[in-house]
């Protein structure tokens, strides 16, 4: 042959394997309402910025007439490219060759390319479409699902990693995604589940749809195993570019600042809370009136919305923002709101991104539900990661900051760097009315009018000890602020840590309760 | 999700005006079990019933075999008592439905 016809015979060789699983799979996955594998790779990375490794991977099964089988790279598509300049190791299964299913050598060939973006110190990304195991090759993708398993859980913390669910994701298949930082998903695309409906029917004579079980909004809503909902894959590719622009190549960098703007004048910190502290507002808009551009990106937007985690930047850096929502449940930790916080702390100690808490809540969600779902376990998972982390912790009190919750929000003694509260702020074992119904029992129940000496105990213990200065008194308050500074204060706070270190004993690890 | 009518919340005596979670507003109120009504703990079948009406039954006794999951799971009495009502042997039963009820 000729260098000529090699280079033609490498064009055709290339050209059958990026046929995937030929044309009328393609049209399916179209009727389906989904892009291909190589359409997403393409909408996603930076124009022409993807490089594509083991084009030429084959199966090995000789089982059931799989012998007689090409499949194409072996149902899954693996590379590098860029988002907006930063760069990442990426996947992407292949529905339309054996419907994505995983087989040793397509797992091996994602194994490859996150052994790669752990060496390179860049993010993962996979994107995930897959029937699940291919049944033909037995305990092999077995095999398969367990060597990506273990990665997954070697890179946390290492390397951002971002799943993206793009089809069916069932079975065994769902523990990659679960493992790793965040989890992309789009309405009526993505179906994630680990037994599906037909076997919950078979065996448990229950009935309920694919969408209903595993759907894109019961992971967003319900479950809490997926960070981001999207309406459409274009939508989603967005997201995934805007997270990838907060966050470090990996935990030994510091995400890539931008140039610092102002907040929108639009959002006026000194008029969002009401004064009244039973009165709900949203926190979202104390955040985007202290950070730049007011650009809030929040994560688990509709899953325990009584908390608001998300990232934005001061002053041009990046930083993880965890605070109280009392436009939901006034703002209470329970077991789902502790989860969500908990991780997504983790998330920042382990890529550098300082923490600011804003603190507005009257403690932890009572009930007998609460209770028997272990909120004293959950519940400790946020103590544990304040506790824990060693980023600078900045902690602004906005309003009530009551009993365990005053504790469990970054507070002092869990080892805040800083604390400001408004003038505004409540520091106290309890709300002023259980207090005085407890304090002064004996006043209110032997009054002549036992609702008038309540009110009047209530109102003494309001102005008494419903403010900041008891704490400030204590140092457990560094500094009562007017709102209007807060930005400024925070700003100033981060400068100043900017070389925090905090040394630790040497461990293997601590057990945080899981 | 956020509700767009405000409820409240009772926390320490305080009443906070607030948003419901949906899996708050649908929390299943707290029933007290009550050990003389043995309930069926996973759906299945009846497979085989080992009493009848106004026998007198110790406690650990079989009362039946529910089967589900390919398994055959007998269910024992839970105290000592008399059987007021049972279950018909191959009805399919779903979770939580009442199997035996003691006196």
């Amino acid at each position: 042959m000729s260098i000529k016809q090699k280079l033609l015979d490498l064009f055709r060789r290339t050209e059958k394997v990026f046929s995937g699983g030929g044309s009328k799979a393609i049209e399916k996955q179209a009727a389906m309402g989904k892009l291909t594998a190589r359409e997403r790779l393409k909408a996603l990375l930076d124009m022409d910025s993807f490089h594509e490794y083991d084009l030429f991977v084959e199966h090995k099964c000789a089982d059931f007439g799989m012998d007689k089988k090409q499949l194409h790279a072996d149902g899954v598509i693996t590379g590098t490219g860029s988002i907006s300049g930063h760069p990442v190791c990426i996947f992407a299964q292949d529905f339309t060759v054996a419907g994505g299913s995983l087989g040793l050598m397509h797992a091996r060939k994602i194994t490859k390319i996150m052994d790669h973006s752990v060496k390179m110190g860049i993010p993962l990304i996979g994107i995930n479409d897959s029937g699940g195991a291919r049944i033909q090759e037995g305990v092999n993708s077995l095999a398969g699902y367990g060597e990506i398993f273990y990665r997954n859980t070697l890179a946390s913390g290492v390397i951002p990693q971002i799943s993206v669910i793009l089809g069916p994701c069932a079975g065994g298949a769902v523990y990659s995604p679960a493992l790793t930082d965040f989890v992309f998903v789009v309405d009526k695309i993505s179906k994630m589940f680990i037994t599906g409906p037909e076997v919950i029917k078979t065996v448990l004579g229950e009935e309920i749809s694919m969408e209903d079980l595993g759907g894109a909004k019961v992971q967003t809503e319900i479950t809490g195993n997926a960070h981001f909902f999207a309406k459409n894959e274009m939508e989603c590719f967005e997201q995934i570019k805007k997270l990838v622009s907060f966050i470090p190549w990996n935990n030994k960098k510091k995400a890539d600042p931008i140039r610092p703007k102002s907040p929108k004048s639009n959002y006026d910190v000194d008029n969002i809370i009401p004064i009244d502290p039973k009165k709900p507002y949203d926190i979202r808009d104390v955040i985007k009136s202290i950070c730049d551009d007011s650009d809030f990106f929040e994560i688990q937007e509709n899953w325990a919305a009584n908390i608001v985690i998300g990232f934005a930047r001061l002053n041009g850096e990046t930083v993880g923002i965890v605070g109280n929502q009392p436009l939901v449940l006034a703002g209470v930790l329970d077991v789902d709101s502790s989860d969500k916080a908990a991780r997504f702390i983790r998330y920042c100690d382990a890529f550098n991104i300082p923490l600011i808490t804003l603190v507005d809540l009257p403690g932890y969600l009572p009930g007998v539900d609460q209770e028997h779902a272990g909120v004293i376990r959950h519940g400790a998972k946020i103590l544990y990661a304040y506790s824990e982390a060693t980023v600078p912790k900045i902690t602004v009190i906005l309003r009530k900051a009551y009993g365990g919750g005053y504790i469990a929000m970054c507070s002092r003694h869990l080892g805040a760097d800083f604390v400001f509260a408004w003038p505004t702020a409540e520091i106290a074992v309890m709300g002023p009315e259980g207090a005085a119904n407890i304090i002064f029992k004996a006043e209110i129940s032997g009054a002549d009018n036992p609702d008038e000496m309540r009110k009047l105990k209530v109102q003494e213990y309001t102005e008494k000890f419903a403010n900041p200065y008891i704490a400030a008194a204590n140092g457990h308050v560094d500094s009562i602020i007017n709102p209007s500074e807060t930005r400024e204060f925070l700003i100033h706070a981060i400068t100043i840590s900017s070389n925090k270190s905090e040394l630790r004993a040497n461990r293997k690890h601590g057990i945080p309760p899981f | 999700m956020n509700d767009d009518n405000l409820n409240t919340i009772v926390i320490d005596d305080s009443v906070y005006e607030t948003g419901l979670t949906k899996k708050y507003a649908n929390r299943k109120i707290y029933q007290p079990v009550d050990h003389k009504k043995v309930i069926a703990f996973i759906p299945g079948l009846i497979q085989k019933v080992h009493v009848k009406v106004g026998d007198k039954v110790k406690r650990g006794d079989k009362l039946l075999v529910l089967e589900a999951m390919k398994m055959q799971n007998s269910v024992v009495a839970p105290l000592d008592g008399k059987i007021v009502i049972v279950p018909n042997e191959g009805t399919l039963v779903k979770k939580n439905e009442l199997l035996v009820e003691l006196e």
